[in-house]
């Protein structure tokens, strides 16, 4: 059962195509749009398949459209009978995949528009994530600017996986833009495909994917850290969304050890990385991959060492539970109110300054 | 800074390892020379004259440097006649076998580039030629170490001719794969050189390494050595993944994988994760009909070094448990530098009857060692 007045941290309203974009794009891009034909498409990406089960949850089909396409379809699936206080929209989109950074970005915005327009304007409880060109940071930048005052845009949305690993420095202007504005960097399971997803090359089948989506975390966080990022970005805060939670424990063991060793490599780390981890880094409970028994999950839990990494999600219109069992049986109620809320507002300034006016 | 270097329990070593098996033991050439006996002419002067030929910008040393010289070598394993760390039997003896009274080693050549070889008719040669120099230069002079036979995974027909040489040959405990390869080990392409190694009882070896040309992470290329050691990690699961979805361990059920120096604390929440991922999407997978949890504690095993070590070290306990104490098998990885020492690698103590298993019994029985 999920408390009234939680804050969902992941809920994923669709694009239903291209053409839906076309009222929010530049005057210029929405002439290239139609002439190279592009409005027929929808820039499915191959990271989330809309049919496939773990997709598109039975009973949060809308009646046309691809599953999260419809906002009447949310109220009536998730918003009214949940009753969030907030909840935080992710697109993810082929926008993010296409390889002109000037065609990317201006699908990007409009996508943002479309969000502010068709979602954030029509329903109060709405916030979003910036959607950005992952692979141009500055034009990810001016994105973030112009967007930032609208206090409704709560976070900047990456993909775990893309060109180059996240923390490189040339990614270091979409971070400056973030940290400036006080938004977070939501990290979302995925990859736009640049690489195959591992350095065991391509798997066969969208289960491999999906499960070495967890992978793409682990390595996006080791490059933040091992880059400095957290150090060079000091009010910067990561929230890693839709990652699976129960790998943390042990890579940190892993981060931890490799530092011992090696930290030479890397002198601007000067801290045992699970400490940056815990204080620097959240992580949506959704999907959990939890252990099969209550005394394992509450031996994870403790490992995680910190009730203030997890925020509450119930990455609607995904499959993961049923009904409203969005939250891993046994955990005690205090822990719940933390992932539900108090761990929420403390990650998104702008949600903490709303509620308390 | 804070942090505790010094084990408290140092004077206290756990002497359960006598007489252990050692899961990962590194012997090198002391010159590339040294594997011309066993080329043929053609490949001998290619050897001198093109050499390895893999899909990375430097030629003969790694992407990531190590932090000490010879690629990561233990300071003090040079030996004082020349040659590399691990080319000389005798400091070997004097450093491991002897030292420890170790039972068995089983060696993990990490030489030749055959695995990785574009030329695969030249890594075919130099699988062979890497497998007679395991034999002449370690397993004759020294029966505790047990070869690995080396293969062209990318050279169907004459890896399966190589297991099937050396198949019943008491010097080689299993096959070696590196786990980096162009695709997964579960696709089609590769099943029948897993079959062979099933149907000739070679458990395979996935110790970390391989030059696939893919990027280490599935986010591209990362900047540092302190990120590339832990990306093996990420490879094994690939591996893992990719041979419980393809359905592999049920075609052939007496595949047995052993995964090298990639670490294992990780494997429990990959399981957790495959399970819980699989009720979804089965329909994908009709190959894969059991929980894949399941499968993974039948088919795989992990070798210790080098272990995450949890903050509550007590938690290894429970992830051993979570794994199986029957399928952790001890490592050393000499003579790298991040060598495990057995009296001191595990930081809390094991109980007996799992360190037996872990020091030797499951090794025992995996390779039939007696």
């Amino acid at each position: 059962m999920i408390p009234a007045g939680a804050i969902d941290c992941d809920i994923h309203p669709a694009v239903p195509s291209v053409r839906d974009l076309l009222p929010h794009l530049e005057p210029y891009w929405r002439e290239h749009v139609l002439r190279r034909g592009l409005e027929r498409d929808n820039f499915e990406t191959s990271a989330y398949p809309p049919a496939a089960p773990i997709n598109a949850r039975p009973d949060w089909k809308p009646p046309a459209g691809p599953p999260g396409g419809s906002l009447p379809a949310m109220q009536a699936h998730l918003l009214d009978p949940v009753r969030p206080a907030f909840a935080i929209c992710n697109v993810i989109h082929g926008a993010q995949m296409i390889f002109s950074e000037d065609l990317s970005l201006a699908l990007c915005r409009g996508i943002n528009n479309w969000l502010a327009a068709e979602w954030l304007d029509r329903d109060d409880r709405l916030r979003a994530s910036i959607v950005v060109p992952p692979h141009s940071p500055e034009l990810a930048a001016e994105e973030i600017e112009r967007l930032a005052g609208d206090r409704r845009f709560v976070q900047v949305l990456l993909l775990a996986m893309a060109e180059i690993p996240l923390g490189r420095r040339l990614m270091w202007p979409l971070y400056r833009a973030a940290e400036r504005h006080g938004l977070p960097i939501g990290i979302h399971a995925g990859s736009t495909y640049r690489h195959p997803l591992s350095a065991g090359g391509w798997g066969s089948t969208y289960l491999e994917d999906y499960v070495s989506f967890a992978q793409g975390h682990a390595a996006a966080l080791n490059s933040l850290l091992a880059e400095g990022v957290f150090q060079k970005f000091p009010d910067l805060r990561v929230v890693l969304i839709e990652s699976g939670v129960t790998w943390l424990p042990a890579s940190m063991w892993r981060f931890n050890k490799t530092w011992r060793g090696v930290r030479a490599e890397i002198p601007w780390l000067n801290r045992l990385p699970a400490d940056i981890v815990r204080e620097r880094v959240r992580l949506t409970a959704q999907p959990f991959d939890a252990p099969p028994d209550a005394a394992s999950l509450t031996t994870i839990l403790e490992q995680l060492g910190s009730e203030s990494m997890l925020l509450f999600a119930t990455d609607y219109p995904h499959w993961h539970y049923e009904g409203e069992a969005a939250l891993p049986a046994g955990l005690p109620p205090d822990l719940v109110r933390k992932i539900t809320l108090d761990n929420p507002l403390a990650t998104y300034p702008r949600l903490q300054q709303e509620t308390a006016r | 800074m804070n942090v505790a270097l010094r084990d408290p329990r140092i004077d206290r070593p756990a002497q359960t390892h006598l007489g252990f098996i050692d899961c990962d033991v590194h012997p090198f050439f002391r010159t590339p020379a040294d594997f011309d006996p066993f080329l043929s002419q053609r490949w001998r002067e290619h050897r001198q004259s093109i050499g390895n030929r893999s899909r990375q910008g430097l030629a003969r040393t790694s992407l990531y440097p190590r932090m000490s010289p010879g690629n990561g070598m233990r300071g003090d394993s040079w030996p004082k006649a020349g040659g590399p760390p691990g080319s000389d039997l005798g400091l070997m003896r004097e450093q491991l076998l002897d030292l420890f009274d170790v039972r068995y080693g089983l060696l993990a050549p990490l030489v030749g580039g055959a695995a990785a070889e574009r030329n695969v008719e030249f890594g075919a040669a130099m699988a062979v030629a890497v497998n007679e120099w395991q034999c002449a230069a370690f397993c004759d002079p020294e029966p505790r170490l047990k070869a690995s036979v080396q293969i062209t995974l990318e050279h169907e027909a004459s890896a399966l001719a190589e297991i099937e040489r050396r198949a019943g040959d008491a010097r080689f405990a299993q096959v070696n794969i590196p786990p980096r390869g162009l695709e997964p080990l579960g696709r089609h392409r590769y099943r029948r050189i897993l079959a062979a190694c099933a149907a000739n009882g070679f458990p395979i070896s996935l110790h970390l390494g391989g030059t696939s040309g893919h990027a280490s992470t599935g986010g591209g290329w990362p900047s540092f050595y302190h990120e590339e050691h832990p990306s093996y990690v990420q490879s094994m699961q690939t591996l893992v993944t990719s041979l419980v979805c393809e359905g592999v361990l049920d075609e052939i059920p007496d595949l047995k994988v052993v995964m090298v120096e990639g670490g294992f604390a990780w494997l429990p929440a990959l399981a957790w994760r495959l399970d819980k991922h699989w009720k979804r999407l089965k329909a994908e997978v009709p190959g894969l009909k059991r929980a894949p949890s399941e499968i993974i504690r039948e088919h795989f095993w992990v070798t210790t070094q080098p272990m995450e070590e949890p903050e509550r070290p007590e938690d290894m306990l429970r992830t051993i448990e979570w794994i199986g104490p029957e399928r952790v098998m001890f490592s050393t990885d000499y003579p790298h530098w991040d060598q495990d020492d057995p009296r001191y690698a595990f930081k809390v103590p094991l109980p007996d009857d799992w360190a037996r298993l872990v020091y030797r019994e499951n090794a025992q029985a995996l390779y039939r060692l007696d």
